[in-house]
């Protein structure tokens, strides 16, 4: 299938993000031999360095620099893209928050498949496109084909790819004035962010993490104890933030924090990828949880199958003891 | 019959004859006490529907015992015995007070029947009476004043402290005794009127009057009577106005009391389950809703604080306290109907209100609050009606819609699949087998097992040990298997009766099709409802029962303990003691271990049992509270000196093991259940 | 405000085990529970908490078989006054886009102010009320997280990554996708459920709809699922087995080596 394909680089103060090197993989390996073009959209100076480093791995890049874009609306974007792309593309996005906003109604303006939330790659036979989808919760796995004859629109799980190395020396397009005059019927306000809280789990090193299967709030005292013993800091999955047991700064995941420590201990964690999409870096995880079966023990490297009611209180006093 | 020297029917005050003014205060007083309580009556009339006019004798008992006898007063000792005195001198006084009306405009007037020896013996009784009542007054007066027992205490956003209401009623008790007295003392200290009775108020008076003339003596008389007779009905008419209404409602009250404990209140009397569709309103959401017993109950309440003081909710400061359940009631009635003005017509919710939806799941339905209250005041079925009506409204607390979506769904609060309810039959051990009504099997007995013992993987242990005491007492016993659904106990108390009825009713039919004689279960919370929410089904026994009956009949053996080093302890659970009055056969049952050591948590066991924490949905409940109940009652275990807790509850078991772990007493104290103790120790 | 919200069916995956059935074709179906999807459950008690504050109406839309019915009467029970069911065969095996297809036909039926979706089904794919709006050229917000009218337009938040908030002006007509905890759903007991048991939902097939049956279902389908299957495990964690203190002595040894403990 000879068809272009473009990838929506998703970009933050004057660097693109990582997934700009996952959707290059993801392209590469879905189409090889294709020449990918980024789409680097955006406003100001910054956007130039966004691109030159984007041309470093992509062999073309398509600038938009208008102050419409300063803040990515998925609405204004939207419309952009139906113009400016060929007929039959294959547009790649991050199912971040943003692919979510973009990707349903874009393909529809493009007259285009949809393939969102894709983990992995079977290949492409004819005009059919191969994936692999989670359904459920990730309880389990489909394989799943597009036809992709009028285009295509797919968006990949953020991590699910590994970042390709860089290595093009792409031309810098300048399409500026394309998106000049655009207009939309939602008009981005302002970002509130969520509440420091009281502690910055992103700078530590040894993390000790909390999730549903501590049973209920008052064990928490459980996990405060054995993560003073062990010098740590507390944090948690989303579920106990919802309760609203600890405050939302806790939280590690996609919706939350995400986290580099050294040392990751998932206690009573079930090891969703929500969960896991905000642990980056190669930590050292240990987990516990009463489910053989959780998905944690994919993730980790040391695993117990135990109730935390027995273990914490154990494991605590023998920390206590060897230090 | 003796002229008297003076009188307050002959009197006369600057030329008017006292009698008139005498006949007057009782026209008055009477009048506007009549009209108090026509206009405290307007509410009952229109609340809903209550069924107590059954069972006369079992109630006229429970008046003679509950209310003449103050049968639960000595609970709290020396309140309890300073009441009694306080109670039985009213008794004795009334007819004196009722006497003394009339002396005010009929010179001579005795009740009938009292003209001879009665009435002597009663001058001598009424006499000691007043005299003790005083000193109670006096005792009473120091408590509240300086002593300030804590459970009277008023937490400062209920309002204004209750002392200045108590010390102002116990200073008019005083003033009537004093007043009466002096009327008696003066009449004597003239000396025509017959002889003191020794080292009462009156014979006092008689003594300090000695020595003062005639006319002197006559104006203290009338002086003394009148303020007797002011006093009187100035008190007759406070009453309906606070926390003194039960001198008047608590002979209604416990007449009206309830007589079965354990059981729910039908959501509307009158209306049964199946014209339970037609209602448009479930449960209680304004005042009026109540039933007329549960206002009567609130006016009734006499702000004793026994209640509160043996909530345990209250206790961890959950925002519940149950006396100001009643005082908060009682203030809105009055406030909506007062006695002079108009009544209020708009609804005003309660909860939102003077209640908060908070306090209201807060209760865990133990009954200490209802086995304490001296007047029979009721709370549970309150609760639940205010629980019904916020279920009605939708307002219901997210962490309790998850389980009740799985209730409804599954037939088990955590949602686990129907075809894992009877996994636990697996893991009973060789040699033992299990019937079960899904493989079609059939037995005399029935296991109902319920949710908790069926599927959590601890509590899968009290399944497999009653099983196999069972078997070892050969007891003939299947369970139902995938087909049983959970009680709905719990379901029924928080307030979700639609959901409580389907329950029962696939329950019913699933029992009732095994052709079971008798039903057996060691779950208290099951039991309860198996016994008395369900109808129809065949006899309903705990295990601890069909243990001890062994025990006694001498076909059951143990073996010694094998470590007799530990005490033990055993926790009375709400449903089986409290609820139910079974305090002896788990006793019994336990007792017949060789070997073992057992202690009691005094006065904090059997009626006095502190609840665990609550089973069934109040597991997945998030109150807020300081501490958990069962963190306060394994210290009560360790604070007995034992170093082993017995349960005979599920829910008491988990709630115990894990206030263990929080409590830090791990290796110094465990918790293990009646079956499993037994079944350790029981010979095949 | 009238505001149409649009509800899906599912297998509850809070009381369900969901396994794949032997061969691949489906997930196994016996011994499931369904209960309307819980992001759609939000946005239910999202428009009735939009109409007690600014009066109109909801009204639930589902598509599907007979098996729906109970899903829209408990969404009714809840305070939705309309139900409205989409019945076919035709539409079986469609697509995300057909799915939208039919629900913009339901839509361009009435005339509503704003229609909701959940922001994700069963399948995860998030997809139908954005390719919705596209079809209708409304203007879209997914993961909403907050709505307050502002007379022809509405303030909304969605939620974006990091928890934070990003508040946007939206104009109506409009179709929103609702994250879950924008609000505590009400409960609905059995007997609120049975108090519209007789409430009369219409039905609207293909025809009624003006839908051309060719347009949607499985033949007309751009996606496919192939088959459902269990990922082969990988290795995995090394798992530490023995009682609970020679487990923690292990962990101690570890958690040291590895620089865990200060």
């Amino acid at each position: 299938m000879a068809t272009q394909v473009f990838a929506l680089i998703p970009h933050a103060g004057g660097k693109a993000d990582d997934a700009a090197l996952e959707l290059l993989n993801a392209a590469q390996t879905l189409f090889p031999g294709c020449a990918p073009t980024a789409l680097v959209l955006g406003s100001g100076p910054s956007l130039g360095a966004v691109a030159t480093e984007v041309a470093a791995a992509f062999p073309e890049v398509w600038s938009f620099n208008q102050e419409s874009l300063a803040y990515p609306n998925a609405e204004l974007i939207r419309p952009l893209l139906t113009k400016v792309l060929p007929a039959g593309a294959v547009v790649m996005l991050s199912h971040s928050t943003l692919g979510i906003d973009l990707g349903p109604g874009l393909s529809v303006k493009l007259g285009a498949a949809y393939l969102p939330d894709v983990v992995g790659v079977d290949g492409v036979e004819g005009s059919l496109v191969k994936v692999v989808r989670q359904e459920f919760a990730g309880q389990v796995s489909a394989h799943v084909q597009a036809d992709a004859s009028k285009g295509l629109v797919i968006s990949f799980r953020p991590g699910s790819f590994a970042p390709a190395t860089a290595s093009a020396a792409g031309t810098v397009v300048d399409k500026s004035a394309e998106a000049a005059g655009l207009t939309a019927r939602r008009r981005f306000l302002e970002v509130v962010q969520a509440e420091a809280g009281d502690v910055d789990i992103t700078r530590e090193d040894v993390l000790v993490s909390v999730g549903r299967g501590i049973g209920e709030q008052d064990n928490l005292s459980l996990v405060d104890e054995l993560a003073e013993a062990m010098g740590a800091t507390v944090c948690c999955s989303r579920p106990i933030v919802d309760a609203k047991w600890l405050d939302k700064g806790r939280q590690v995941g996609t919706s939350g924090q995400t986290v580099k420590p050294k040392i990751y201990l998932a206690l009573g964690i079930s090891g969703a990828f929500q969960h896991l999409g905000g642990l980056k870096g190669s930590p050292f995880i240990v987990a516990v949880n009463k489910n053989p079966k959780a998905p944690i023990f994919q993730a980790a490297q040391v695993g117990v199958v135990a109730d935390l009611m027995e273990l914490l209180p154990e494991l605590t006093e023998q920390i206590q003891k060897a230090k | 019959m003796h002229a008297l020297p003076f009188s307050p029917a002959t009197a006369s005050l600057a030329g008017v004859p006292a009698r008139l003014l005498f006949l007057l205060i009782p026209l008055v007083g009477a009048a506007c006490f009549a009209w108090m309580m026509v206009r405290r009556m307007a509410p009952l009339m229109k609340a809903a529907p209550d069924a107590r006019f059954d069972n006369i004798g079992e109630r006229t008992i429970l008046v003679l015992k509950v209310w003449l006898a103050q049968w639960r007063h000595p609970r709290y000792m020396l309140a309890g015995v300073l009441h009694i005195v306080l109670f039985l001198g009213f008794l004795v006084l009334g007819l004196r007070s009722f006497q003394l009306i009339f002396l005010g405009f009929m010179e001579h007037f005795t009740l009938p029947g009292f003209g001879g020896e009665l009435g002597v013996v009663y001058n001598i009784a009424k006499d000691y009476a007043a005299t003790a009542v005083f000193l109670s007054v006096v005792v009473l007066a120091y408590r509240r004043g300086v002593v300030r027992p804590a459970r009277y205490a008023v937490p400062k956003e209920l309002g204004k402290d209750h002392t200045g209401e108590a010390i102002l009623v116990l200073g008019l008790i005083g003033t009537l005794l004093l007043s009466e007295s002096a009327f008696e003392g003066s009449l004597l200290a003239a000396g025509t009127h017959g002889t003191a009775t020794p080292y009462t108020l009156a014979w006092g008076f008689q003594h300090l009057f000695s020595g003062l003339s005639i006319p002197a003596l006559g104006r203290i008389n009338v002086a003394s009577y009148a303020i007797h007779d002011l006093t009187f009905f100035y008190f007759l008419c406070l009453l309906p106005m606070g926390k003194h209404f039960h001198v008047i409602t608590s002979l209604f009250n416990v007449y009206f009391m309830r007589l079965k404990p354990g059981h729910v209140k039908p959501v509307k009397y009158g209306v049964d389950d199946k014209g339970l569709d037609e209602l448009t309103s479930f449960g209680v959401k304004k005042i009026e809703d109540f039933t007329w017993k549960h206002q009567l109950d609130f006016y009734s309440c006499a702000d004793c604080g026994r209640c509160s003081d043996n909530c345990p909710a209250n206790r961890v400061k959950r925002p519940l306290s149950p006396r100001f359940i009643s005082i908060k009631g009682r203030d809105h009635l009055y406030q909506r109907y007062p006695v002079f003005g108009t009544d209020k017509t708009e609804a005003e919710p309660l909860i939102g209100g003077i209640y908060s939806e908070d306090e209201i799941w807060s209760c865990t339905t133990c009954g200490a609050c209802e086995e304490e209250c001296p007047i029979g005041i009721e709370y549970i079925d309150k609760i639940v009606d205010l629980r019904r009506g916020m279920v009605d409204e939708g307002m219901v607390p997210q962490s309790l819609q998850k389980p009740l979506s799985a209730l409804e769904k599954r037939g088990n609060p955590w949602g686990k699949l129907e075809k894992k309810r009877a996994d636990w039959a697996a893991g009973v051990g060789e040699g033992f087998e299990v019937k079960l009504a899904e493989k079609g099997d059939e037995a005399e007995t029935l296991y109902f097992v319920d949710s908790m013992t069926s599927y959590d993987d601890r509590m899968q242990k009290i399944a497999q040990a009653t099983a196999r005491i069972l078997t070892k007492a050969d007891v003939d016993f299947l369970a139902l298997g995938k087909e049983e659904k959970d009680s709905g106990h719990e379901v029924r108390r928080y307030g979700e009766e639609m959901l409580f009825q389907s329950l029962k009713e696939q329950n019913t039919e699933a029992i009732l099709e095994t052709g079971a004689k008798r039903i057996v279960t060691s779950d208290p919370h099951a039991y309860n409802a198996l016994k008395n929410d369900y109808a129809g089904l065949p006899p309903v026994e705990h295990v601890s029962e069909v243990i001890a009956a062994g025990v006694e009949k001498g076909k059951l053996k143990f073996s010694p303990l094998a470590d007799p080093s530990k005490t033990y302890t055993y926790h009375d659970p709400c449903y089986l003691g409290r609820h139910n009055g079974m305090y002896d056969a788990p006793r019994v049952a336990i007792d017949a271990i060789p070997g073992l050591k057992r202690v009691e948590m005094a006065g904090a066991c059997k009626d006095r049992s502190f609840c665990c924490g609550g089973g069934g949905l109040g597991l997945f409940y998030e109150p807020e509270e300081e501490q958990r109940m069962g963190v306060l009652r394994v210290n009560m275990a360790k604070e007995a000196g034992a170093n082993v807790i017995i349960t005979a509850c599920p829910f008491c078991l988990t709630n115990m093991e894990d206030a263990i772990k929080v409590a830090g007493l791990e290796g110094q104290m465990e918790a293990i259940d009646l079956c499993e103790l037994v079944d350790g120790q029981l010979q095949h | 405000m009238d505001i149409l919200v649009c509800v899906k069916r599912v297998p509850d995956s809070a009381e369900n085990e969901i396994s794949v059935a032997a061969g691949g074709a489906d997930i196994s179906r016996e011994d499931l529970v369904y209960a309307v999807n819980e992001w759609d459950n939000y946005a239910v008690e999202e428009a009735i908490q939009i109409v007690e504050r600014e009066g109109g109406s909801v009204t639930v839309v589902a598509l599907g078989d007979s098996e729906i019915e109970e899903s829209v009467r408990r969404e009714m029970a809840m305070g939705a006054e309309q139900g409205l069911m989409l019945v076919d065969g035709a539409f079986t095996g469609s697509d995300g886009l057909g799915v939208a297809t039919i629900l913009k036909a339901a839509v361009q039926k009435g005339s509503y102010d704003l229609v909701l979706t959940g922001a994700q089904a069963d399948d995860g794919a998030a997809q139908v009320g954005g390719m919705l709006a596209a079809l209708l050229d409304y203007p879209y917000a997914s993961l909403v997280n907050r709505v307050e009218v502002a007379g022809k337009s509405l303030r909304i938040g969605r939620e974006i990554e990091g928890g934070s908030q990003e508040l946007n002006e939206i104009d109506t007509p409009c179709v929103l996708s609702i994250q879950t905890g924008i609000n505590e759903p009400r409960y609905v007991g059995l007997r609120g459920i049975r108090k519209v048991a007789s409430v009369e939902i219409p039905v609207l097939d293909a025809a009624a709809l003006g839908v051309d049956a060719a347009a949607v279902g499985q033949a007309a389908a751009k996606v496919r699922r192939v088959d459902y299957f269990v990922p082969v495990a990988g290795a995995g964690a090394e798992m530490l087995t023995g009682s609970t203190k020679e487990v923690a002595a292990q962990l101690v040894e570890l958690l040291k080596a590895k620089g865990g403990i200060n």
